[in-house]
């Protein structure tokens, strides 16, 4: 029985429930639902609710500690021996989970047999063969002991995957029968049944906290891990960034660091002035007629993904900036640098620089616009000398804000700004973020052993923490601004 | 009588001024006034600009791969070379693998040279069959497992032309830059000119492009984008049922149940927080605990959907909240004095209310999903997927690809043909959007309410 098939069955249960309470309430009310104490469908809901969500519950923590246990018991079927030169234990239980999982897809396929599978003990030989047959890959010759650990693994799931079914439906079925004795006429099911769905609000807007406390765990986890293996020094202070996938990297955060500041200054250059004059026309000179027609395009280009801004650098602006400025100026042949990324990624920018400033403009009060006309101020004057001035920490904030987002960006980057981890000056060479690495660290590769796929972790939280860093700094600036004028 | 004196009005003072002529300095300050006018729209202006630029060069890169060069030619099923025995038995005709279908295609060029207008001095068929892409035999071979019967007969087959020849007609591929070609020859070149002239060669529309799967590095005329649209669109489904109902009850509790205590005061920081974590961190999150922790399966749509799940929750929430809080409180006020429970006026009377807000909030954050890139690459969605998912639910566990990740992977090709593959991919994305923000403007303007 499939774990998708008990929780259908629990579902059916908690149907049947909501139905058979119901007409029980009404037949202890005699009938007339007026001597109920609550309206004839809160009772069917306990029961539903009685019904589904212990057994659920249950189902979840079970599948989730299923696996844990069954890998305590497997391991310590394997020896020493068994594991590889320069493999580890998870990689060989990475292997018998895959033989486990090939077993029952050839049993399903008809290409072995339980017996089969059973006498499976001197001649292992054409396992792989049969297992290659099916569709799953083997990497190694399989062992004695894999081989029996496999069998093992397969065999508890299998019991384990039937104990989980009983106790799941019988708690369902407990719960049913429980709410159902429970209902009479002065049973207040409403509350009941209230509660139980405020609980389940409750639950689901903490899911906001347990993706946070995911995410947090998760880096960090790996992080430390990572840091057992290289050491946090030369990750902080070396300025070389070396992968090898034998062994001996150098693996120094600096130039990743200097190329992320580098591609996301020159996207600030490029954005900050062009959003925030774009916010200043837009709601202090712009006509009705220029407003409902260029509000509307800016804020196209915020909606636009940014796998289409990363095309445009990669076979537009690459190449012209190349061509025009590069060749010319003799500064650089290759059409992915950090001023092909920071120039996209500036455009991609500007919605958010020129929104966040518009209502950091229209939030100055008008009372400080009219002082300073009756004064005999131009606009541009006052827009310089009032309103920037009154609006420069939400102002900041924005950039700020904008300054975290430009950190973060990954496709633009990966695209336009190349793959070359150098410390240069120069804008028309490729250089690369910390983005882009833990992209190619990561990519295709999830056997977490070695420190070259680990430094992606690093990299992930050293960026986590910046921009968190930004935003919260953003934040408190803004707010802060204001409590000036409400 | 105060011996107040007027002001001496000498002629000779430094500030003469007048109305109808303006004096230096407000010159100065009028001029400076227009310049800074002029900064703004120039600002504008670029953005306005930068936006158009981007559209023509998708536009421009990506419309011809909507359109695509076919061969029509009659060819014969030989049933000598296609099933020997002659019993039609079909296990027998699969045994003929693609390259047993060559020959066909050899054979009906052959015949085509018959012709007085086709053919060229001392050009065999065996280098014309190179104009047909290299999925040509496994069409062939396809159709003739589908239709056993038609062995032995003559049919007319419209082969996808190879990407070289099908970029001579879009103005990619040159007489000059044939020469220096290994993949194409000049005189190729002039055949298919000739087989245009003949009517043998059209260009049509491609619907393959929106219904085949993706195809390996040297046949970039036969790759698509069905898997990916189909695989998005599992994604989207995942995401729709997971992030709506837990966004919406979220978003409930917050805004009417929730007291002013530090457990609501981290959810909500936490949730401002998670708006602004780099999408790339909710892919090594998806990454660590959904596929290395919980073993879930790599580059299957549940996964994407996950994480996609987690990373859309934030603007869904923030967009029910607001159209909760759009609801008057009257509404409330009234349910809760004929006697409904806080529960009752909440569901059955501010909710309903809600729904267009939340719904358009939905749909825009569908669309964000739908865009998303960097969080699916780290999950596998890269890997090359031949195979169309099953159909759900165990289509969600199956390996599948996603438009965004598609556009991306094509980009990482060397044949310049996936260039237009990758522009028109976005096309079809860009259109997706469209629609979803479109329904989204249109649930807005006809169902929301001024109170």
């Amino acid at each position: 029985m499939s774990a998708g098939l008990i929780i259908l069955v629990v579902l059916l249960i908690a149907c049947a429930g909501f139905f058979v309470g119901r007409s029980r309430a009404i037949a202890t009310a005699g009938g007339d639902i007026r001597n109920l104490h609550s309206r004839p469908n809160y009772y069917g809901l306990t029961v539903a609710l009685f019904s589904a969500a212990p057994a659920l519950m249950i189902a979840v923590l079970w599948l989730l500690l299923q696996p844990l246990y069954i890998e305590g018991q497997v391991s310590e079927m394997i020896a020493p021996a068994d594991i590889p030169e320069g493999g580890s234990l998870s990689l060989v239980m990475t292997d018998v989970r895959r033989i486990a999982d090939g077993l029952d897809v050839a049993v399903d396929a008809g290409t072995l047999t339980e017996d089969r599978i059973e006498d499976m003990r001197a001649d292992l030989s054409d396992l792989r063969t049969r297992l290659g047959e099916v569709g799953i890959a083997v990497a190694s010759e399989v062992r004695q002991n894999v081989f029996m650990a496999a069998k093992t693994y397969r065999e508890l799931a299998a019991k384990l995957r039937l104990a989980m079914a009983v106790i799941v439906i019988g708690a369902s079925l407990a719960g049913a029968a429980f709410s159902l004795l429970r209902i009479n006429p002065d049973y207040r099911a409403r509350n009941v049944s209230e509660h139980a769905i405020k609980a389940l609000l409750i639950l689901s807007s903490s899911v906001a906290i347990l993706t946070t406390v995911g995410i947090i765990f998760s880096l960090l986890f790996e992080t430390l891990h990572f840091f057992r293996l290289y050491p946090a020094k030369d990750f902080f202070f070396s300025s070389i960034w070396n992968p090898q996938f034998q062994g001996g990297s150098d693996l120094g955060i600096l130039p990743l660091l200097w190329g992320t500041l580098y591609v996301s200054f020159v996207a600030l250059i490029f954005a900050v002035p062009i959003g925030l004059l774009a916010a200043v026309y837009l709601s202090e000179y712009a006509s009705k007629h220029v407003r409902s027609f260029a509000k509307p395009a800016i804020e196209i280009l915020a909606g636009i993904p940014t796998i289409v801004y990363g095309l445009f650098a990669l076979i537009t602006v690459g190449p012209l900036l190349r061509d025009y400025f590069a060749e010319p100026l003799g500064l650089g042949n290759s059409s992915s640098s950090v001023l092909t990324a920071g120039v996209v990624l500036g455009i991609m920018l500007i919605p958010f620089v020129s929104s966040l400033s518009d209502d950091v403009i229209n939030a100055v009060p008008q009372a400080m616009r009219d002082g300073s006309y009756g004064l005999g101020a131009t606009k541009s004057e006052t827009i310089k000398q009032v309103i920037l001035p009154a609006a420069l920490p939400g102002i900041v904030g924005a950039v700020l804000l904008a300054a975290s987002r430009a950190i973060g960006e990954t496709m633009i980057v990966v695209m336009g700004a190349g793959a070359a981890a150098k410390l240069s000056l120069n804008p028309f060479e490729a250089m690369t973020t910390i983005t882009v690495k833990i992209v190619s660290q990561l990519t295709g590769d999830t056997e977490f052993a070695s420190p070259e796929t680990l430094v992606a972790f690093a990299l992930g939280l050293s960026l986590f923490v910046v921009t968190l860093g930004l935003n919260v700094l953003a934040l408190y600036i803004v707010r802060k601004y204001r409590e000036q004028y409400e | 009588m105060t011996d107040a004196s007027m002001p001496e009005t000498s002629p000779s003072s430094k500030h003469t001024s007048s109305l109808l002529q303006q004096d230096v300095r407000t010159k100065k300050r009028n001029a400076s006034e227009a310049r800074f006018k002029a900064y703004g729209a120039i600002a504008i202006g670029i953005a306005i600009l930068a936006l158009v630029a981007l559209m023509t060069s998708i536009l421009a890169n990506g419309s011809s791969a909507f359109r695509q060069t076919f061969i029509s030619l009659d060819v014969y099923l030989d049933p000598a070379k296609l099933d020997k025995d002659g019993t039609r038995d079909p296990e027998a005709i699969a045994k003929v693998s693609t390259f047993g279908y060559a020959p066909l295609i050899k054979a009906a060029f052959d015949k085509e040279f018959e012709k007085p207008e086709i053919g060229l001095e001392g050009m065999k068929s065996s280098e014309a069959a190179k104009m047909i892409s290299k999925e040509g035999p496994a069409e062939l071979r396809r159709y003739v497992l589908e239709n056993p019967d038609m062995i032995g007969e003559t049919v007319r087959f419209d082969f996808l032309a190879g990407g070289r020849i099908d970029g001579y007609f879009k103005g990619r591929v040159t007489m000059e830059s044939a020469e220096r070609d290994k993949n194409v020859s000049p005189e190729q070149l002039q055949l298919a000119d000739q087989l245009k002239a003949a009517g043998l060669l059209k260009t049509k529309f491609n619907w393959g492009f929106l219904t085949r799967a993706d195809a390996s590095e040297n046949r970039p005329e036969a790759a698509g984008l069905g898997v990916a649209i189909l695989g998005s669109f599992y994604m989207m489904i995942v995401v729709l049922v997971l992030a709506l109902p837990i966004g919406v009850a979220a978003s409930i509790y917050l805004e009417e149940f929730a007291p002013k205590n530090w457990f609501t005061d981290i959810i909500e920081v936490n949730i401002s927080n998670l708006a602004a974590v780099p999408s790339i961190v909710f892919g090594i999150l998806g990454l660590a605990i959904f596929i290395n922790f919980a073993h879930l399966p790599q580059s299957a749509p549940i996964v994407g959907g996950l994480v996609l799940t987690l990373m859309t929750l934030p603007t869904i929430i923030i967009a029910t909240r607001a159209s909760l809080k759009a609801v008057p409180p009257s509404i409330r006020d009234a349910a809760l004095g004929i006697g409904a429970s806080k529960m009752q006026s909440v569901f059955h009377h501010v909710l309903p209310l809600a729904a267009p807000g939340i719904l358009t909030g939905t749909i825009i954050g569908l669309a964000q999903a739908l865009g998303e890139t960097a969080p699916l690459l780290l999950i596998g969605m890269v890997a090359f997927v031949r195979d169309f998912p099953s159909a759900p639910p165990e289509g969600f566990f199956d390996p599948a690809a996603a438009l965004p990740v598609q556009v991306y992977n094509w980009t990482q090709r060397s044949d310049p043909a996936f260039v237009e593959r990758a522009s028109g991919a976005i096309i079809v994305l860009l259109v997706f959007l469209l629609i979803m923000n479109a329904i989204a403007i249109i649930l807005r303007r006809r169902f929301e309410r001024r109170w």
